[in-house]
């Protein structure tokens, strides 16, 4: 095994990826650790203020508030896409025509911009000219972007919208690549396709499961230009998460101290976050499952 | 196009998202070499805002100083967003412009306080006719303890309560003069099913302007000036609580239909109603018009397109005839910049010269500048024009928009509670003493 070793491609060709990395993820989370201890409104110099800014956070009741709305927001997120792209993906990974056909139409919303996407959902929910006055209805008195009881899920819904597409690649992906020979010999056993699904398809997919979970919760956790666009945090505060806080705290108020000291916790989380889902699913210890094929 | 001109400056949403972007870039670009001039070779960089219309007005007048002036002047221009960030970050460094677009307030008060504005106050005594060629009140709201700090460089933008005049011949209504006309008005519209007042509620400063012209006809403008200036206890004056309850009544009592929370200004959802007749009253900045003249360019050639100032309240201490808004936009000069005697050269100059007022009038503009009537009155649109001309020219007072006369950091709470005072889930002393806390 020594080969392998020696076959290795030098150190040095990681060093733009170091580089990069270095400069544009370390070194502004070292800048930002710094600025969460200091007070800086952009026009003179940033003054250290010690603990101040963190014990503003934990006795603001707005943070408290934005930081349980994000997490909600995350745990709604990950909730609604994971089954929904499951099910398409295994669904789009058979070799029908029809399948094809469907789900290229399918992964439509992965071509269209964030920006975009947002746009279009509040322009078809405009409580004046959208779709759901048009039809009507018990639809039309639903103020899917301007009741506060409401907005939360609509805005989880548009990010269902735009992302499952991409998780279902994955999952389609993945589930591609199990061998047939597990469906054969199933098949033979007199299993069904429920229970092929339940004890292969499923099983076999574990591993992308927890990837796509970790993308999910991530990205959830530090979104927010669909929530700005389309409800910017509104109504009142419904649907205000912790990155919107923060933008807003930081270049609407020009307070950067502060709004640093929020990016920090949210690092901190987003961290913490994808550790425990590769603990809790045990992806260090994970090894081939098709030993033997 | 104009009617992008005129909007705002706090104006969220989509701009927002190009900033994000830009801001990295432009925090780096400060840093560096964003070029004004080098120590007393005498030329000046002036900034301003990107706009189609106005960016060639500007042009002009840098150009007539350049040649008749033997100034050596140049412009450039940053999207609006953008501009606030860059500005901010400039006017911290030794590349700060030397003249710069502001909205005057508080914004600019911050500025003064870190001292990096020229005072001009010298320059306007030793020049009374210069004063004098601007109006007082919007002159005001670049008046700094006392000390004037901008010139106005582009058109007012008082707020006015436009209306349907269709919609309110088919009722058989007459514009409210008072508040209790108002409240009337909301019960007729309500019974004709037509929604009384459109709202963008999605966008908090248009939410905005209720309480200014409520706290500035019940409490006069002395109340958000103690606010402003940060006297103890000013936000829990009873006239601030008095005036946040008139807008829990109105939304109460209907006044802005049900949906107004997820409606917004800048996709048109407020203007269109009223052009279409489904709501009867809008309370808007001076840009409405030009706005619906864009977009709705049949309801105002009809000539149903009505305004009237702000009603009057009974018992109230401001003058009727206040009005709020933007005053204007101003240039002012960078105390740090090494050609200040250019720098003021230019704005005493330039900006009350004939040509450039009559460019800003074709523009749609309406000028702060003293004795331009004979001017709009032969313009395009003379009768708005004219008329929002008058308000502002008789205005004991011109009251900045809050969130722009207040820091920063405070606006931003304000706008946010004030979006909960309208969603009813805040009263409007929970609100007083909310903003009393921050």
């Amino acid at each position: 095994m020594s080969h392998t070793a020696h076959h290795r491609p030098s150190a040095w060709y990681a060093l733009p990826a170091f580089g990069f990395f270095g400069l544009f993820a370390v070194l502004p989370m070292i800048l930002v650790v710094y600025l969460s201890f200091t007070e800086w409104r952009g026009l003179e110099l940033p003054a250290l203020t010690g603990t101040d800014n963190w014990s503003r956070l934990f006795g603001d009741p707005e943070a408290h508030a934005s930081l349980w709305r994000t997490l909600l927001f995350t745990v709604l997120a990950w909730a609604a896409q994971t089954p929904i792209a499951l099910l398409i993906g295994v669904w789009a990974a058979g070799r029908q025509r029809n399948r094809a056909v469907l789900s290229s139409l399918f992964f439509l919303p992965l071509l269209l911009s964030t920006a975009a996407i947002a746009l279009l959902w509040q322009a078809l929910l405009d409580p004046n000219f959208g779709v759901t006055q048009a039809a009507g209805g018990p639809l039309a008195d639903l103020l899917f972007l301007g009741d506060p009881a409401i907005a939360l899920y609509t805005v989880v819904f548009v990010l269902t919208w735009q992302y499952v597409p991409f998780h279902t690649l994955l999952y389609q992906a993945a589930a591609r690549t199990i061998p047939a020979s597990l469906y054969d010999a199933a098949t033979i056993d007199g299993a069904g396709r429920f229970k092929q699904f339940w004890h292969i398809t499923l099983p076999q997919l574990r591993y992308t499961v927890v990837t796509s979970s970790v993308l999910i919760l991530v990205g959830t956790m530090t979104m927010f230009e669909t929530v700005l666009i389309l409800t910017g945090g509104g109504p009142g505060t419904a649907t205000r998460i912790l990155p919107l806080y923060m933008y807003e705290t930081g270049f609407a108020g020009f307070e950067m101290g502060y709004a640093s000291t929020m990016a920090v916790l949210l690092v901190l989380f987003g961290t913490a976050l994808s550790l425990a889902v590769i603990r809790v699913t045990r992806f260090r210890k994970m090894s081939s499952q098709q030993e033997g094929l | 196009m104009l009617r992008r001109s005129f909007k705002r400056r706090q104006r969220p949403q989509r701009a927002l998202i190009a900033t994000g972007l830009v801001v990295a870039t432009s925090l780096l670009a400060a840093c560096g070499t964003s070029g004004p001039s080098d120590a007393g070779d005498g030329g000046i960089t002036v900034w301003a805002l990107q706009d189609d219309v106005l960016n060639e007005i500007e042009k002009q007048s840098i150009e007539s100083f350049n040649t008749e002036e033997g100034g050596n002047a140049t412009l450039q221009t940053f999207g609006n967003d953008p501009y606030k960030e860059k500005l901010r970050v400039a006017l911290g460094s030794p590349n700060a412009p030397d003249v710069f677009f502001n909205w005057g307030g508080g914004n600019l008060a911050e500025y003064v306080q870190a001292d990096r504005v020229a005072d001009l106050t010298p320059m306007l005594e030793e020049n009374p006719d210069l004063k004098q060629s601007f109006l007082p009140s919007v002159l005001d709201a670049a008046k700094i303890d006392g000390k004037y700090y901008g010139l106005p460089m582009r058109g007012m933008q008082p707020v006015a309560l436009f209306y349907n005049k269709a919609v309110f011949e088919k009722a058989g209504a007459e514009p409210p003069e008072t508040w209790a006309d108002l409240m009337s008005l909301v019960d007729t519209f309500k019974g004709e099913g037509i929604q009384p007042i459109a709202l963008a509620g999605s966008q908090a400063w248009t939410e905005l302007m209720w309480a200014e012209y409520l706290l500035d006809r019940i409490g006069g403008p002395e109340v958000f000036q103690d606010i402003r200036d940060g006297k103890p206890g000013a936000w829990q004056h009873p006239a601030v609580v008095e005036s946040m309850s008139k807008i829990t009544e109105l939304v109460e009592a209907g006044a802005f239909g049900k949906n107004y929370a997820s409606v917004g200004y800048d996709v048109g959802g407020a203007s269109t109603i009223l052009a279409q007749g489904k709501a009867a009253m809008h309370l808007m900045g001076s840009w409405e018009y030009v706005n619906q003249l864009g977009q709705s360019p049949e309801f105002v050639e009809r000539g149903d397109l009505g305004w009237v100032p702000f009603p009057s309240i009974a018992g109230g201490k401001g003058d009727p005839a206040n009005v709020v808004g933007n005053p204007t936009n101003f240039y002012s000069v960078s105390a740090q910049s090494q050609n200040q005697d250019s720098a003021k050269k230019f704005i005493s100059t330039q900006l009350n010269d004939p040509e450039y007022v009559q460019a800003l009038i074709d523009a749609g503009d309406v000028p702060a500048v003293s004795g331009v009537e004979d001017k709009l009155a032969n313009a395009e649109n003379s009768e708005y024009t004219t008329w929002i001309y008058e308000l502002v020219k008789e205005a004991p007072n011109f009251q900045l928009s809050w969130d722009q006369d207040l820091p920063a950091d405070e606006a931003t709470f304000m706008l946010t509670q004030l979006q909960k005072l309208f969603l009813g889930e805040l009263t409007a002393q929970q609100f007083a003493d909310s903003m009393a806390q921050h």
